[in-house]
């Protein structure tokens, strides 16, 4: 059986990560956090959004620094947490913006909202709201690379409630027995809902699971982007060797409500402190500053470059029309020329 | 987490545990169960090549020491919720012979009355609860019953059992760590008998013992041999008493293996002649009688006077239930509903 | 006296039955300290405590499976779905265990579940959809779905005190919108009597859960054309209401069938066959079902509107058979 590593025991190699890499990091860092930010606090109040918002606030160096290892033709089957996956893999911002507003140009086109898109020609498998759900799903994603003989591995997401439903398990097992190239990056942000992580399931790590499928797991903090760079970068090498599914989870902590509207009271506050102080962008940047590798002209640049994308996009979303209402009855089924 | 190997001498041979709590009545008892199990199941096989058997027929030839050991360990109060290869479990809890008979013989005279069949049946006021066909969907049921006895502050236990296909299935990773995160009073007994259906264990789970999945319940994990009946009671009343201490659930591995095909039907071409034969040198039934004699516990004749019974038991038992009729139709759109004519609330 | 609202009135109604009887408890995700994800157990962790309000692991097929064996110990278990959506996750404890188990070994299956269902909140197809013909196929199995605050807090205790496993569904809807004065006393909705919302001879409309509101405002329009319209509201699709739905038919002889759940394979076709078969006679015109579109349950709001029926469709539908 494997062993499974702690955060302490990994070596991260932070000197081999090229300054390219982390500028590449904080941009996307940065760019999900401000178009979250635009969507959730800004367009929600402003009656702009269409449903629910569900953010990743605290959590962004997760989708970002694993993400970012996607090669050609890799899938990923992301979580409602993880913006900068379609950010990274070539979702435009404006597609994205329009799908909030629930307008004919968002990903869906109107069908479905918010984070619950997909779209095959970037390689996303879209979401639905039943937690899990996605996991057996990408497993079969990896099976038909491992049936095709094609190096490729699939990016699965999950947060740590989402190990409770019996599709989790189902889908892990799966992918254990068939050793197919798959990395579950687990982002535990220790709330689900509501509920604290020790109503959820009893044992400390989401990784102490792993074991029971003999699969391969490390510990990391979330928190800091370096370290999941380089995390991800074993596991999906691992998986993309033909060793088999590999667990990553990531401790981190979600900076907000469930969503929107909900104001989190039931977490306690010296938590939201304790972990604002752990925030992965400023600690990014403060690592780039210290070693000469960003400026503090540089953020202010990269943050204005950022604001005019976010700009352009909300402005491009909200002149975009509304869907006909007879689409609705459109693409229910094939519809062949 | 202990282990209990079963020997790999020529001769298999079971030992008891140290501090075993039974007396002669209960060694005897214990006897009588597994000869039972054995025999009734034998004569099902021919009711079934008789072609009087409705529907299928399942066997649980050589897992018959897991199934009595572990409902022998039940005390009162307690509930328990047989598997399709648990004939046993329900002749600990007082269930007849001819009630099996019955049942897969689809007799109005049956726990169902012809509603279902097989082992599909239970009865609250013996503390059984009815498996249904879906493998694991016990498991979240039990964890159920054993919230409430916790709610209630009852010092009693829910038993269940799930094979090793079954762990595969959400209603086992959800029963189980719900289970867990509300500490449950709830012992769930994997029979490893290495095939699920036609599909090997290797197809079913990375890992090698189902124990082993325990610590990502963060529930305490055992291995038994689940062919040494004693090894199975002993190991089922610790684990009870961990439940009524409050230290629950416990996931109790069962070695053992299905010595006949998935049903009557199946003659399981896919598993190797080597490894049946294996396991046929390990049959519980004679390695408990042997133990019995070589130990001094009873006598060949006094086992023999049980057989009698059994075989007495068995005869009449089947010719009852041949000679009773078919449930009449008027029957089949009732109870299903509650309705008061018919049921006073047989609530526990 | 004030107005006590739909969610208000379903809260309420668990409430008492928890007052009531010891045996009644809550289980779901974020029923505890949260209160539920709409607050309809609110205050229930404080004054009933933890043993009684039961937090849950995101696990539905455990929380079905766990009410189950509750009450197979003779426990009353009200189990909640965080969207009736997530039903989908334990159709197998609902439909094999709990439906089959009185009929197959005379274990009656006392557990009620219950969650928000319905659209016209922008929810998508995944916090939208009205799942009764999912279930409607399984014998075994009592459904309600109440349209009004007396209904949702009599149905609610009905449900708690049945003696078979009932699917209570709310419409999220009505949660906050509707309002009405409730007895103080102690009062139930008895599970499998369907209620007449408005008497007319004219047109029959039949129809449950939030429909109601639109079959009534449909009503209104055409009484400005002399047009007596009844509405009936099912409440119980199972058992139904067989003999209330005939006498609608045979008093109207024109019947308008309405529902939110989709129209192929929804609950309307067999409320119409069950006219067709026993009161063909009577009928001056077909049956009319009026229900949602054949697709998912769209997000962005003109698809959903459209999707959704609309009092134009049923009064559209009205005309068309009124000419009959």
């Amino acid at each position: 059986m494997l062993e499974r590593k702690t955060v302490s025991q990994t070596k991260t190699k932070r000197s081999k990560i090229s300054k390219e890499t982390k500028r590449q990091l904080l941009h996307y860092m940065t760019l999900s956090r401000r178009i979250e930010h635009r969507i959730e606090r800004v367009l929600y109040r402003q009656g702009k959004i269409v449903g629910g918002v569900y953010v990743g606030r605290g959590q962004e160096a997760i989708s970002v620094a694993t993400a970012i290892h996607m090669l050609d033709n890799d899938i990923v089957a992301p979580t409602h947490r993880d913006m900068g996956i379609f950010l990274i893999c070539g979702v435009s911002e404006r597609r994205i913006i329009a799908q909030y507003m629930g307008r004919k140009t968002g990903v869906t086109q109107g069908k479905d909202g918010n984070m619950h898109m997909g779209d095959l020609k970037h390689n996303i498998i879209a979401f639905v709201s039943h937690l899990g759900d996605n996991v057996p799903v990408a497993a079969g994603a990896a099976l038909t690379f491992k049936m095709r003989g094609q190096d490729n591995v699939a990016f699965c997401y999950s947060g740590e409630g989402a190990t409770s439903r019996g599709d989790w398990h189902e889908g892990v097992n799966f992918a254990c027995v068939h050793k197919l190239p798959i990395v579950f990056f687990i982002n535990n942000n220790q709330y689900a809902y509501s509920t604290p992580i020790e109503l959820q399931m009893p044992v400390k790590d989401v990784a102490d699971r792993a074991p029971a499928y003999a699969m391969a797991a490390e510990v990391v903090d979330g928190n800091d982007a370096l370290a999941v760079y380089e995390s991800a970068g074993r596991a999906v090498d691992w998986a993309r060797s033909g060793k088999g599914p590999y667990l990553v989870e990531y401790k981190t902590f979600r900076m907000t409500g469930h969503s929107a509207h909900d104001d989190a009271g039931y977490v306690p506050k010296e938590l939201f402190e304790e972990w604002a102080r752990k925030d992965p962008i400023e600690r990014l940047q403060k690592h780039m500053i210290d070693a000469g590798e960003l400026t503090a002209e540089g953020i202010e640049s990269m943050e204005n470059e950022i604001t005019a994308i976010i700009d352009d996009a909300v402005d491009w979303a909200d002149k975009s029309p509304y869907p006909d209402p007879e689409d609705c009855l459109k693409g229910v089924y094939h519809e062949g020329r | 987490m202990s282990t209990a190997k079963p020997s790999t001498s020529k001769e298999y041979r079971i030992e008891a545990p140290d501090g075993l709590d039974l007396g002669k009545h209960q060694f005897v008892e214990l006897y009588h169960y597994i000869a039972l199990n054995r025999r009734l199941e034998e004569r099902l096989s021919i009711l079934y090549r008789q072609n009087k058997i409705v529907g299928g027929l399942y066997s649980s030839l050589g897992q018959e020491a897991t199934s009595v050991g572990s409902a022998y360990a039940l005390a009162d109060g307690d509930f328990l919720a047989p598997m399709i290869r648990n004939l046993g479990s329900y002749l600990v809890r007082g269930v007849s012979a001819k009630d099996f008979v019955a049942q897969y013989l689809a007799r109005e005279c049956s726990p169902t009355r012809g509603k279902d069949g097989t082992q599909h049946f239970g009865d609250l006021s013996k503390g059984l609860i009815a498996c249904i066909s879906m493998l694991g969907a016990l498991v979240p049921v039990m964890a159920g019953v054993a919230m409430a006895m916790k709610h209630r502050g009852q010092k009693n236990v829910a038993l269940t059992y799930c094979g090793d296909g079954a762990t595969s299935t959400t209603d086992f990773h959800e029963g189980l760590n719900f289970a867990a995160v509300h500490r449950v009073p709830f012992i769930l007994v994997a029979e490893h008998n290495q095939y699920a259906y036609a599909t090997p264990v290797s197809m079913q789970f990375t890992i090698e013992n189902i124990a082993d999945k325990a610590p990502a319940y963060g529930v305490h994990g055992e291995i038994v041999d689940g062919n040494n009946v004693l090894a199975v009671y002993d190991a089922t009343r610790r684990a009870r008493q961990m439940c009524i201490e409050g230290k629950g659930p416990v996931l109790l591995e069962a070695k053992t293996f299905r010595r006949k095909g998935h049903a009557e039907h199946d003659p399981a071409d896919y598993v190797p002649k080597k490894l049946r034969a294996q396991w046929e040198a390990k049959d519980p039934l004679d390695a408990y009688s042997r133990f019995l004699l070589d130990q001094g516990v009873a006598t060949r004749s006094e086992m023999d006077d049980v057989d009698a019974k059994i075989t007495r038991e068995l005869e009449l038992a089947v010719q009852e239930v041949l000679d009773s009729p078919f449930p009449d139709k008027s029957i089949a759109d009732r109870d299903v509903y509650f309705s008061a004519r018919t049921d006073g609330g047989s609530h526990a | 006296m004030a107005l006590t609202t739909y969610l208000e009135a379903i809260r309420q109604g668990i409430w008492e039955e928890m007052e009531r009887d010891e045996r009644v408890f809550v289980l779901g995700e974020d029923v505890g300290v949260y209160g539920g994800a709409f607050k309809v157990t609110k205050g229930m962790l404080d004054h009933f405590g933890p043993e009684r309000v039961v937090d849950t692991p995101i696990s539905e097929s455990a929380i079905v499976g766990a009410a189950i064996g509750a009450s197979y110990l003779g426990m009353r278990p009200v189990a909640e779905m965080q969207f009736i959506d997530f039903i989908s996750c334990c159709f197998d404890q609902i439909t094999n265990f709990a439906a089959k188990s009185r009929y197959r070994w005379g274990a009656g299956v006392p557990i009620v579940i219950r969650g928000p269902s319905g659209g016209n909140t922008h929810g998508g197809p995944f916090h939208s959809q009205n799942v009764e013909s999912y279930f409607y196929n399984t014998p075994g199995l009592k459904i309600v779905q109440p349209s009004t605050a007396y209904d949702a807090k009599g149905l609610i205790k009905a449900a708690i005190r049945d003696e078979d496993p009932v699917l209570y569904l709310e419409h999220k809807y009505l949660y906050r919108r509707i309002k009405e004065e409730l007895p103080s006393e102690d009062f139930v909705v008895p599970i499998g009597e369907a209620a007449v919302r408005r008497e007319g001879s004219d047109l029959g409309i039949i129809t449950y859960g939030a429909m109601v509101y639109n079959a009534l405002d449909a009503a209104d329009i055409l009484a400005k054309d002399g047009v007596e319209t009844e509405v009936l509201d099912v409440r119980s699709l199972q058992p139904l209401d067989e003999n209330a739905i005939l006498e609608t038919a045979m008093k109207t002889n024109k019947v308008i069938v309405l529902h939110e759940a989709c129209l192929t394979g929804g609950a309307g076709g067999e409320l119409a066959a069950r006219i067709a078969e026993k009161a063909f006679d009577f009928l001056d015109g077909p049956i009319i079902r009026v229900a949602a579109k054949d697709t998912p349950v769209p997000f962005s709001p003109p698809l959903e509107e459209y999707f959704l029926p609309q009092v134009d469709d049923v009064v559209d539908a009205a005309r068309k058979l009124l000419a009959y």
